[in-house]
């Protein structure tokens, strides 16, 4: 098992996944620098958080040109596993991999706090072994989070099951017009998303930020169990 | 060949930029100016292709890269 991590210029939560992978999962990792125009054999791409392209024209419009981003294309494809977190969901949108955009928050402001999100639905990799409507409390980090598609695909969404997390209340309510719920405004509180085939999910919050109990406010370790279903057998 | 294209936000699609300059003027007392949408300018040359091909690169760089459909519209002007 092998996990490879998408690096381009400006991300930078290549570390915190490694940190999961490898300290905590003991599962062998590669970076994959954005020029490379073939991946190296693994099981599993993840495409990190952070600002690639400084968020350049549209937060990961620049990134979907990389060389890396055809091999992605052609992995997920071939049915191999992505998983897109924050500016990575950002990328995956732009490239087509994953339908929709994520624009800028509705409350005009960058959001870093801590969120709950809910478990939707089982049929992705990267939510395959969590009970439905458990909930995981990690933080976000974003100015464009507030996903957004035309109605049409919003009812593909939801009507395949591919609303895979979705922005709730400690209890696991979704709240849609409650700001302090639904913090950036996303249509119908949706955090994450995956294919048809859930072999490719995009979703804005952190779950690698929340995989270890320290002491103090980051006591959260429910973000560990999406990671380690990515690379179950 | 010089060309100006201008992308802005699909009606409907909400304009968070827009709106913080209109609230912004609101408070200078314009309470008059409304509906303020932000767009984008993006100028460029082609050089060494003819006329209709350099057109239609345009026309296919704002679908690749300097707009996303799903979201924003686009107008392609020539300017020089």
């Amino acid at each position: 098992m092998k996990v490879g991590i998408v690096v381009f210029p400006g991300t930078n939560c290549d570390q915190d996944i490694e940190h999961v992978y490898r300290s905590l999962l003991h599962v062998e990792t590669v970076r994959i620098w954005h020029r490379d125009t073939a991946l190296p054999n693994v099981d599993v791409v993840v495409l990190p958080g952070g600002f690639s392209y400084g968020d350049y024209l549209r937060t990961g419009a620049l990134a979907k040109l990389s060389p890396v981003m055809e091999a992605v294309k052609k992995f997920a494809d071939g049915g191999g596993k992505v998983v897109g977190i924050c500016n990575g969901f950002q990328i995956l949108c732009e490239s087509g991999l994953l339908p929709g955009v994520l624009l800028e928050n509705v409350g005009r402001r960058f959001l870093s706090r801590f969120v709950h999100m809910r478990v939707d639905s089982t049929t992705s990799f990267f939510t395959a072994g969590l009970p439905k409507g458990s909930v995981i409390t990690c933080p976000i980090a974003h100015f464009q989070g507030n996903y957004f598609a035309d109605a049409e695909t919003i009812r593909e969404l939801e009507a395949h099951g591919q609303v895979v997390f979705r922005y709730c209340d400690e209890a696991g309510q979704q709240r849609d017009t409650d700001t302090t719920v639904n913090v950036n405004g996303s249509v119908h509180s949706i955090a994450g998303i995956t294919n048809q085939r859930g072999n490719v999910v995009g979703l804005m919050p952190h779950p690698e930020r929340a995989v270890e109990l320290l002491a103090g406010f980051v006591g959260q370790d429910s973000g560990l169990t999406p990671f380690k279903n990515s690379v179950a057998a | 060949m010089r060309y100006q294209v201008l992308v802005r936000l699909k009606e409907g699609v909400l304009d968070v930029q827009g709106k913080a300059v209109e609230s912004g003027l609101q408070d200078k007392r314009y309470a008059a100016i409304k509906n303020v949408r932000v767009g984008r300018v993006i100028e460029l040359d082609i050089d060494g292709v003819a006329s209709d091909a350099a057109r239609s690169q345009v026309e296919e760089v704002c679908k690749l890269l300097l707009a996303n459909p799903v979201i924003e519209q686009y107008e392609i002007k020539e300017v020089a």
